[in-house]
């Protein structure tokens, strides 16, 4: 479908700006379960839809923001190719119609499916993005080309920002060809085993496309060429998994039993290790059932009412950070992102202010910066 | 400031041997790889330490000094160019290799680090640093990471951006701040992204952890040849279709081939209209059928002749002769000047035939040199400095083809940077919107700019001013500033 509402969305930034009243940016709310909630004038983009440009030999595809994920991959896969950073679509089902991820939404949001370890994440494929920023100017950076470094790279900062700093209109990002082949191994190892495992594949050219750890068993995915991956399998050895792809697309969509929780599950970011020191602070916790790990030991998602001090030391000790994904049933008190050290938090307020000085686009969806307190 | 009293407040800081004043020891800092402009600093400083530079710096902001970080000066768009009263900060002395981490596939070193020293001291390990510009020889990862730099296996491994966890850097301030992290991503905002290419506008780069990757079990270079640059060019383009991803997808036209073969004796035939090299890597499996595949797309498109090499003493000779184009491109005339714009592939033989067209007008010669695969083009302009006036054309014929470039759906430059160089074209690539909002994201690291002021995003009076040069449509760009 084609649709164009770029101007409508500039006039009620315009009127934003003007009157001071912050708007949330929602697209089709497939996670609207992320970030700090608030209260905000709803300001409504998944209408502005439509693949703009598609040339599979440049292999580049530009699409307007609201475009569901759907249309993009199904149009990619007609031609072979693929998004190689494999972003969730987390289907929300309800009465009135089938809602799942849209492009904007995916890279507001900077996420990343299994394969993120090996092919890189969101970031890694925005090759260019235009945007409205907080002023109701729209800008346009980056482009469709794959090496392109004209000017800051604003487009990639756009990655994650949650809609801080600007409404994405459309985006440019670089496919990449469907693997011919996948097969997925898994073994039954302790932690150690499994890292020890890990690390050693690590360092070989073997095309490990994904990994996850829960409940003694390692999970893995090879990807590519029949033959090659045939061989790797000979070398590793593992049990085949009968259902390869719907095992990676229960973790990716987050419909694995793992993630039927009530209880707050967090997100820890790490360095390699699949040794998460969590039993100090919860006795009762099961780190086989109720933690998971995926890409090679660096993502960790955990089902724990801990206290969010205590995940985020624990996260920082494992150098990375800690991210209340989503709330459980209960809200809990504590910030969804993981604080800042006071000279970032002061960069990250500038540059606030240097895309959005009334605050007005998804205020305090990620960091209080307080800024409407002065003007 | 004067400068007598501000050198004894920096020897204060560093050993006398650490501050240049003189103007002999000044002379090796006036350019950078754009030789064509010059100026000598007013200052240098060679520090050894993070605190070092933290003091140096905090005593350049309090003074409202200048400052331009310098690494090992190889930069081709003039982004370390010293200003009249500006202190160029050397980071050649912080060339240490920290630590490299098998467990987590990465390497903690200094800015003054050769790019091509990482790949060595990962190699013990079966690992390897993946971006390699042209220069890895002598470039340090510093300016690697301050100019987004990238090299012949983009394609596939991506840019410095894309090969990078954490960055280190100092503020205008003088405080140091991690950028990125350990994982693979950070809370916030990604900052790591920003300052990657941000050419030294907002921050000093003081330390960086880069990603590793296994070195492939085998990789296998192709080489065709073409009588005709379209063929060529719709090679590429079906190489791409058929589901390959090579390691590097190089072009050259005639003209280059045939310094490059003079130079390097590479076996390039030197009657061929273009050359493609193609390199697969991966499993050797993986790679012997690509290679097959490969072989096949391009007989299909009219090869004159092929070549696979047989052994890695081979592959070496094969790349050498891409690798030494732009010095053998250097013994045709006694300058040259080498762009580095981007397009959309499909556009690779209309634009050649453009610039074949400019080189005409201009009576200008151009050997051109592509990284095929990403569509990054390296036309190098042939002229000779000595003769009025030559220089000044051959910018102007570099600017059409940056224009081009734009025209096309392309960037003024895919990996050389902005500098001083194409800071006129950035107009053309961007409106006045997008230059205030550079501005503002430069202000907001450094409200006083005084890190690298005046490179990579020009003023608008200066797009203004420009403004003549660049009427597209009979459309006047920057419509809403004065005109001077």
């Amino acid at each position: 479908m084609q649709h164009d509402i770029a101007q409508l969305i500039q006039e009620q930034v315009i009127e934003a700006h003007r009157s001071q009243n912050p708007v949330e940016i929602i697209s089709n709310g497939s996670k609207h379960f992320y970030g700090n909630s608030i209260q905000a004038t709803p300001l409504i983009v998944s209408q502005h839809q439509g693949v703009i440009n598609y040339e599979p030999t440049e292999l580049v595809i530009t699409a307007r923001a609201g475009t569901p994920l759907d249309e993009i991959e199904k149009v990619l896969s007609d031609n072979g190719q693929q998004l190689a950073f494999e972003p969730p679509h987390f289907r929300v089902f309800d009465t009135t119609r089938n809602r799942s991820a849209t492009l904007g939404g995916t890279i507001a949001c900077g996420f990343s499916g299994p394969a993120r370890a090996n092919a890189g994440s969101v970031r890694d494929f925005l090759l260019g993005c235009e945007i409205i920023n907080g002023l109701g100017e729209q800008l346009k950076f980056g482009g469709q080309v794959m090496k392109n470094v004209a000017g800051y790279d604003v487009s990639r900062l756009m990655s994650g920002s949650m809609g801080t700093l600007g409404i994405i209109l459309n985006a440019s990002l670089k496919t990449l060809p469907k693997h011919e082949h996948e097969i997925s191994l898994s073994f039954s190892l302790s932690r150690d085993q499994a890292f020890e495992k890990l690390t050693q594949w690590n360092l070989k050219p073997y095309q490990l496309t994904a990994s996850t750890y829960h409940n003694d068993t390692l999970t893995v995915r090879l990807s590519g060429n029949a033959e090659a991956v045939n061989a790797t399998h000979k070398l590793l050895g593992g049990e085949r998994l009968e259902n390869s792809p719907e095992y990676w697309q229960y973790i990716k969509e987050q419909l694995h039993p793992f993630f039927k929780t009530d209880k707050p599950l967090w997100r820890i970011s790490s360095k390699p290790q699949l040794d998460i020191p969590l039993t100090r602070f919860d006795e009762k916790i099961d780190m086989g059932t109720d933690s998971l790990s995926e890409w090679h030991g660096t993502l960790h998602w955990i089902k724990t009412t801990v206290a969010a001090d205590n995940i985020r030391k624990i996260a920082e000790k494992l150098g990375g950070h800690a991210t209340l994904y989503r709330q459980g049933v209960s809200k809990q008190n504590t910030s969804i992102f993981h604080p800042l050290t006071t000279p970032l938090f002061t960069i990250h307020k500038n540059l606030k202010m240097a895309f959005d000085p009334k605050d007005i686009l998804n205020r305090n969806k990620m960091y209080a910066f307080n800024l409407h307190h002065k003007s | 400031m004067q400068k007598q009293p501000f050198i004894q407040k920096l020897y204060q800081i560093l050993p006398e041997s650490s501050v240049l004043a003189d103007k002999e020891e000044l002379r090796p800092y006036e350019c950078d790889g754009l030789s064509a402009y010059r100026q000598l600093p007013w200052l240098v400083v060679l520090p050894e330490s993070i605190l070092q530079i933290q003091q140096i710096i905090k005593l350049c902001f309090s003074n409202n000094i200048a400052v331009i970080a310098r690494g090992a000066g190889t930069g081709l768009s003039g982004g370390s160019l010293p200003q009249e009263n500006c202190l160029i900060l050397s980071l050649a002395k912080l060339n240490k290799i920290l630590n490299v981490d098998p467990v987590s596939r990465s390497a903690q070193v200094q800015p003054g680090v050769r790019n091509l020293a990482i790949s060595d001291a990962a190699k013990a390990y079966g690992l390897y640093y993946a971006p390699d510009p042209s220069s890895q020889i002598a470039c340090s990862i510093g300016g690697n990471v301050a100019e987004n730099a990238g090299g012949v296996h983009c394609l596939k491994y991506g840019l410095t951006v894309n090969n990078i966890l954490e960055v280190k850097i100092i503020t205008v301030e003088g405080e140091l701040v991690t950028l990125g992290g350990q994982s693979l991503d950070s809370a916030g905002y990604d900052l790591l992204a920003l300052i990657t290419g941000s050419e030294g506008l907002l921050g000093i780069i003081v330390e960086i952890t880069v990603k590793l990757l296994p070195v492939p079990e085998k990789a296998q270079v192709l080489l065709a040849a073409f009588d005709n640059v379209l063929d060529a060019g719709k090679t590429v383009g079906d190489i791409i279709a058929n589901g390959i991803i090579p390691a590097g997808l190089e072009m050259m036209d005639n003209l280059a081939i045939k310094a490059a073969e003079d130079f390097a004796h590479a076996g390039y035939p030197k009657d061929a209209a273009a050359i493609l090299l193609c390199e697969l890597d991966g499993t050797t499996i993986g790679v012997e059928q690509s290679i097959q595949k490969v072989k096949n797309i391009v007989k299909q498109n009219n090869a004159s002749s092929l070549r696979i090499s047989g052994n890695e003493q081979e592959r070496a000779l094969i790349w050498q002769g891409r690798k030494s184009a732009f010095p053998a491109v250097g013994r045709l005339a006694p300058d040259y000047y080498c762009m580095d714009g981007t397009i959309p592939k499909k556009c690779l033989p209309d634009i050649l035939d453009k610039i074949n067209q400019l080189s005409n007008e201009y009576n200008l010669p151009v050997a051109n040199v592509f990284h095929a695969g990403d569509g990054n083009l390296h036309p190098l302009i042939l002229y000779d400095a000595n003769i009025d006036d030559e220089l000044e054309r051959t910018e102007e014929f570099g600017g059409k083809i940056l224009q081009l470039c734009v025209e096309m759906g392309g960037s003024i430059t895919g990996e050389h940077g902005v500098g001083i160089e194409k800071i006129d074209q950035m107009c053309v690539q961007f409106n006045s919107l997008e230059l205030q909002q550079f501005h503002k994201i430069k202000a907001a690291f450094d409200q006083k700019s005084l890190l690298n002021p005046g490179k990579a995003v020009p003023t608008l009076h200066r797009c203004a001013e420009l403004g003549g040069m660049h009427v597209h449509d009979g459309k006047l760009p920057h419509p809403e500033l004065e005109r001077f």
